[in-house]
């Protein structure tokens, strides 16, 4: 494979490459995407020209977009058909992640919501004082 | 390509292999590795127990300190900083591991564990502050859950990096193997998963628990 073969320039992030130079170059990307997202991340934490109930969810979004750029340009996480079995694990992985999580947050809320206490139980914590 | 240039990431290049186990039984280099992904993957499943601890606390300060008045931004995105590079110099040691190259592995390893330990040391300063100021676990149950949630990754991070001198001892002492390049590759692998939770800790607790 010649210093200047095109195909160098067509591999996916996540293959393993030949040369040392483009390994590195695939690395720095990620590096330079995650600081990017990361700097937007804290600007978006702490500007105020946002529309405020907006932020919150666009930081979620910005730190699953990180969490992707990671698994593809650090674990190398690929669509290749050599990496069927690392792809599907990770769906599994997050299909429970996504469940415990998202569940557990809104079976808490409602709970929260509708088992707090009720005038009666107030007036007897301050009667028993 | 040979199996050896190969053994970078969780992917292995070049083979015609569906990864439906066609051809029998994988070699021992695509094996390894995946054991040790389901592990980082139920790795991430517990954490996620943690922040859905987390998630329901949050509010429950029993009058106490709440998150905007505790956690000071600046400190964590030095912290942030410190590990993604942390994260990127483990990359670059693999590269050159993979190479076979002593000095230069040996010296981005270093590297990682140097940035691991400021990311590590900002962590206790933060906690011994906090429990300094009467803010410890026993406050209130958003900081049981803060410090459980917080204290499980630093205590990853804190097994990763003995883990790390473990792994530079051994290149050093054993050279470049391929039983040696596979531990080295399971341990890249912990150390960037750490680097993904720590992604979702500053978010959530850092940032949008900060918000104004």
């Amino acid at each position: 494979m010649s210093e200047y073969d095109p195909e160098l320039l067509n591999v996916a992030p996540g293959e393993p490459h030949d040369s040392m130079l483009s390994e590195t170059v695939s690395y720095v990307i990620g590096l330079g995407l995650a600081l990017l997202l990361t700097a937007i991340s804290f600007w978006v934490a702490s500007t105020t020209s946002l529309w405020g109930p907006g932020v919150a969810t666009g930081l979620v979004v910005l730190a699953i977009a990180q969490m992707g750029i990671h698994l593809v340009f650090f674990l190398h996480i690929t669509s290749g058909p050599d990496n069927t079995n690392n792809v599907l694990a990770l769906a599994f992985g997050v299909l429970i992640v996504f469940l415990v999580m998202v569940g557990t947050i809104w079976i808490m809320a409602h709970m929260n919501a509708n088992m707090g206490p009720t005038p009666e139980m107030m007036n007897l914590t301050t009667q028993r004082g | 390509m040979t199996v050896e240039t190969a053994t970078i990431g969780l992917t292995h290049g070049g083979s015609e292999d569906t990864g439906l186990g066609h051809r029998g039984p994988e070699s021992k280099s695509i094996v390894v590795p995946y054991g040790f992904w389901l592990f980082v993957l139920s790795d991430i499943v517990l954490f996620s127990a943690l922040f859905a601890t987390y998630a329901s606390l949050v509010h429950a300060t029993d009058g106490g300190p709440t998150a905007s008045q505790l956690f000071h931004r600046d400190l964590v995105a030095v912290e942030t900083m410190a590990l993604l590079v942390s994260s990127f110099v483990c990359g670059l040691a693999m590269i050159t591991a993979k190479r076979a190259n002593l000095l230069w592995t040996q010296g981005w390893l270093f590297l990682t564990g140097l940035l691991g330990l400021i990311f590590l040391g900002i962590e206790l300063y933060e906690f011994s502050s906090m429990i300094g100021e009467g803010a410890g676990p026993q406050r209130s149950a958003f900081l049981s859950s803060f410090f459980t949630l917080v204290g499980c990754h630093g205590l990853h991070v804190t097994c990763g990096l003995l883990w790390l001198g473990t792994m530079m001892a051994q290149i050093w002492a054993k050279g470049f193997q391929p039983h040696i390049l596979r531990r080295l590759l399971c341990f890249s692998i912990f150390w960037h998963a750490l680097d993904i939770i720590w992604v979702a800790i500053f978010t959530i607790v850092y940032l949008i628990g900060t918000l104004p």
